[in-house]
């Protein structure tokens, strides 16, 4: 439990219940499963059982005359790429000309019931020829037979290309004292997330079309759907219902959801698509496969003189979000230290595989651990400690790093210290009998992407509306995406704190594009941030107009008011006051209904060189993590026990959820470091399912102590800034290194199964190097 | 389509009469037929938990279950445990300490730990854990999750 010193606010800083809660124990909220309208089919998707062919013909004449089936789709029909990023449409609904990876969307049916489409599946004939598998990124570096994109970096499949170099990375080097290198291996991982994707879409007689989606991103469907389809977005309607987990996996917008909304178009019919595991498993998608090599030089007193970074990520079959992945698996190594000198290289290579895209803590997590393991073999040649180590280079708050990142706050020195007290590090490090041990993990990562994906210049990155009528409720509308974190319940928190009424008057309206002003949903750790300071503009202004009413009422100067608990009155006389509901009365003799209108935009900042604005943020969190492992040296088993988390994510608005992103995070961190593996054969996913990749069970999460520690953020709603994402990243780094503290091997290869330990073992065995005297 | 039988069971504390064609598995029949859709579908094979309900009091994975295999027993959903107004102890517990977050695991979890507080009303957090091992849940880290259970079971004694 963190501590709760009092705050300055009545409900922000305190633990808030969602509030949707009681809607989610109950089983009353309303997935995009749940949704049935009348007449309702089913649509169905055909996956390419190749890895990489040309679809020569298609014959679907036997599938569309089997009874019951109403329509049956190909590629041809709606061609237009799409993607998330605006510079890489690569994708298409369904595959065009060419089947990319075992999974791609070749076919899509709709029928009166499922059995009926999966036999119209079966039905469609396809002539293929089969193309070269690409399943290794390695084997696309450089010119190939053929591309599996035509637009490869020359006749590669190098998807993107990243060469950063700020100072001398080489001069740094050569007057280095010391140097360390670390390379990491790490597999892909997925989401896992518990609700698997669906849609239902609906195309109505008065030239509209309705889709609901289990979507973070409503906006960007919105987008994609109206590019495909050629439909203007007015006339389409984006609906998200509670979303069942995202993490990433729901941010781009997806084949099947524009698939499902051609099928509605085609049929006349509500259109329901339900993904199942394996679906959701090829969808994927995860965290990119990553090989890193990272090399760090220090001068003797371990000031941190430079870094040279090599990455290779494996993008899979699409684009998604891989520019920017690119980017940030260099440039999220410039926090939480300060590096003078730096050099990167990344490139991201498409392969016949399910896509890779954006997981939480997206691109800063496989740099984090090779960074972070690097260090610790730093401050062991140094003969140092790695809190000292990371205390001499911590980045100063209000600076600005060699690649033009702006740091404001930064609580990155209390984080250390608090968990160095309070994980007991002093009397632990290197003195814990050989299998134990205890290791520092640090993050560092971004509040907000301050370039939308989408940016029409000048337009606001988040609006939030409210509406207050006379029975005193306030709805409030924004297109933010909850899928879990507890952001519907922040906005009504911070709707409730400025107007100074209960939680309970504040209604946040469900997403839906006809009524929500544009937020650009969960994605980039984005939301707290922006939408809190969206949602604190427009309650401030509603808050104006309600002191001007209540001023009237009184006969006293607007100045000399402050709002209380569900009262304006004026300051300094409790018995000079009106109600909330008068206020809102007389406020409303004049306009009726009051509504008002916030939004947020962030500053301008970041360098003018190509890529500049990757990783640009108008904040950024910081973490110092401290995990104690202990090893079985016999079967290479492991469990960490306890994990002690500083978090500075600036104020923490509401506890009870920063906890649980915290704690999720930790669980999620884990999963990778411990076990979890998208695993293939050449190209082929070998575990679609929960029971093959498995995510940790109750019984291994370790006893959690959070410390949020964080100082007030200058621009954050309030003083906060993100929670989300962040607390994955040192989670991974402290296990690392506490393993190396155990037993003496530093980890590379991800994840650390039992096996890689006890080889580990044997490799320092067989090199005669004891390790706390074993 | 197979030939259509006739079940009939208790449900949620009333008995009730289904046609249900004899390979329907009880989930779709909840879901689908009687569009009870609290309980949910995370996988369809029996490795996530979201789809537990309570066959003669017992958690059970209705994926796997036939439903003609609960004809003459007695099924209770989330519907069931949930009490028309308000929320039951553990409900309130998991409301209270932040249990849920994008909640899709929640019924699964809240109908599991409701049968645990039944069945042995001061469980060990060891217990606990066993209890929903078979419970997935990728949002909390299971941590308040726990909590709320040990926490309904203070309240409840």
């Amino acid at each position: 439990m963190p501590s709760s010193e009092p705050g300055p606010y009545r409900l922000l800083g305190g633990r808030i219940p969602y509030v949707e809660g009681p809607l989610k124990v109950t089983g009353r909220a309303e997935y995009t499963d749940d949704i049935q309208r009348p007449g309702m089919i089913v649509g169905r998707l055909l996956r390419s059982p190749w890895p990489h062919a040309r679809l020569l013909s298609v014959d679907v004449r036997e599938a569309r005359a089997l009874p019951g089936v109403l329509a049956v789709l190909t590629g041809d029909r709606y061609p237009t790429p799409f993607g998330v990023l605006p510079i890489t449409h690569d994708e298409t609904a369904i595959a065009v000309g060419k089947a990319r990876y075992i999974g791609d969307i070749v076919a899509a049916v709709a029928a009166t019931d499922e059995l009926t489409a999966e036999k119209a599946l079966s039905l469609v004939r396809f002539e293929v020829e089969p193309l070269p598998e690409y399943s290794d990124p390695r084997s696309g570096l450089s010119k190939v037979a053929e591309p599996i994109h035509a637009r490869g970096l020359l006749g590669s499949n190098i998807q993107k290309e990243v060469v950063q170099h700020f100072g001398d990375v080489d001069a740094a080097f050569a007057r280095a004292a010391v140097t360390v290198r670390f390379r990491g291996r790490f597999a892909g991982v997925t989401h896992a997330f518990t609700e698997p994707m669906a849609t239902v879409a609906e195309a109505t007689p008065d030239g509209r079309l309705t889709v609901w989606s289990a979507t973070q991103v409503p906006h960007y469907l919105h987008r994609a759907l109206s590019e495909v389809l050629e439909i203007p977005m007015h006339r389409i309607r984006v609906i998200k219902p509670e979303v069942g987990g995202g993490f990433g996996g729901k941010s781009d917008p997806l084949p099947h959801e524009i698939v499902c909304a051609a099928l509605a178009l085609e049929t006349g019919r509500p259109v329901k698509i339900l993904f199942d595991r394996e679906d959701v498993f090829y969808t994927n998608h995860g965290r990119h496969p990553t090989q890193n090599d990272v090399r760090i030089a220090a001068d003797a007193d371990g000031n941190l003189l430079g870094y040279d970074i090599e990455a290779l990520i494996e993008g899979g079959a699409w684009s998604s979000f891989g520019t920017v992945t690119t980017y940030y698996n260099g440039v999220l190594a410039m926090g939480p230290y300060r590096v003078p000198n730096f050099r990167y290289k990344g490139q991201r290579v498409y392969t016949t595989k399910p896509p890779s895209g954006a997981m939480r803590a997206h691109g800063g997590t496989n740099l984090r651990y090779s960074i972070e393991l690097a260090l610790d073999a730093l401050a062991e040649k140094l003969g140092t400690d790695p809190f000292d180590l990371r205390l001499r280079n911590a980045l100063p708050p209000n600076s600005t790093t060699i690649n033009q990142f702006r740091i404001t706050s930064t609580s990155f020195v209390k984080c250390l210290t608090a968990v160095r007290e309070r994980s007991g590090w002093d009397a632990k490090f290197r003195r814990l009998p050989y299998g134990r041990g205890v290791g520092l993990g640090c993050g560092f990562y971004i509040s907000g992407s301050n370039s939308p994906i989408h940016f029409t210049p000048k337009m606001p990155q988040s609006t939030v509306h409210l509406k207050v009528d006379m029975d005193g409720g306030i709805a409030v509308h924004s297109m933010q995406a909850d899928i879990g974190q507890g952001s519907n319940t922040l906005l009504a928190a911070i709707v409730a704190e400025v107007l100074g009424v209960d939680l309970e008057r504040v209604h946040v309206q469900r997403v839906d594009s006809d009524v929500s002003p544009v937020d650009l949903g969960s994605y980039s750790s984005r939301v707290t941030f922006m939408m809190g300071n969206a949602a604190r503009e427009a309650a401030e202004s509603l808050r104006d107009r309600l002191v001007a009413a209540a001023a009237r009422t009184l006969g006293e100067p607007a100045e000399t008011l402050e709002v209380g608990h569900e009262r304006i009155g004026v300051r300094g006389r409790p018995d000079r006051f009106v109600t909330f509901l008068d206020a809102l009365h007389a406020a409303m003799e004049t306009s009726g209904a009051l509504t008002a209108s916030g939004s947020y935009r962030s500053p301008t900042m970041g360098g003018t060189f190509k890529g500049a604005r990757a990783g640009t943020a108008p904040a950024y969190s910081f973490a110092a993590y401290v995990a104690e492992v202990d090893v079985d040296v016999e079967t290479g088993a492991y469990r960490v026990p306890r994990l002690w988390a500083a978090f500075d994510c600036g104020r923490a608005l509401n506890r009870l959820a920063v906890e649980g992103q915290i704690e999720g995070s930790i669980h999620m961190g884990l999963g990778q470091v411990m076990g979890e593996s998208m695993n293939y054969r050449s190209s082929r996913l070998l575990n679609p399912s929960l029971l093959e990749y498995k995510i940790p069970m109750p019984q291994q999460m370790p006893k959690v102590e959070i410390l949020l520690v964080g100082d007030d953020d200058p621009e954050g709603p309030f003083g906060a800034k993100e929670a989300g994402e962040g607390p994955l990243i040192a989670t991974l780094p402290a296990v690392g290194n506490a393993l190396y503290d155990a037993v003496g091997v530093r980890f590379s290869e991800l994840p650390i199964t039992p096996d890689r330990v006890l080889r580990g073992l044997d490799l320092r065995a067989a090199e005669h190097r004891p390790w706390k005297g074993a | 389509m197979s030939s259509r039988e006739l079940l009939s069971f208790r449900l949620n504390g009333h008995p009730v009469e289904v046609p249900c064609p004899s390979p329907r598995v009880l989930l779709d029949l909840l879901r689908e037929d009687l569009r009870l859709t609290g309980t949910k579908r995370g996988c369809d094979l029996g490795t996530c938990g979201c789809c537990a309900v309570l066959v003669d009091g017992r958690p059970t994975l209705s994926c796997l279950t036939l439903a003609r295999l609960v004809d003459g027993r007695s099924v209770e959903t989330i519907e069931g445990v949930s009490p028309p107004r308000g929320l039951n102890p553990v409900q309130a517990a998991f409301v209270a300490h932040g249990a849920t977050q994008c909640g899709f695991c929640t019924p699964g979890f809240v109908v599991t730990a409701t049968a645990l507080l039944r069945s042995n009303p001061r469980p060990s957090r060891a217990e606990i854990e066993r209890a929903i091992s078979g419970n997935l849940c990728r949002c909390t880290g299971y941590i308040k999750i726990i909590e709320a259970i040990e926490d309904a079971a203070r309240t409840e004694e």
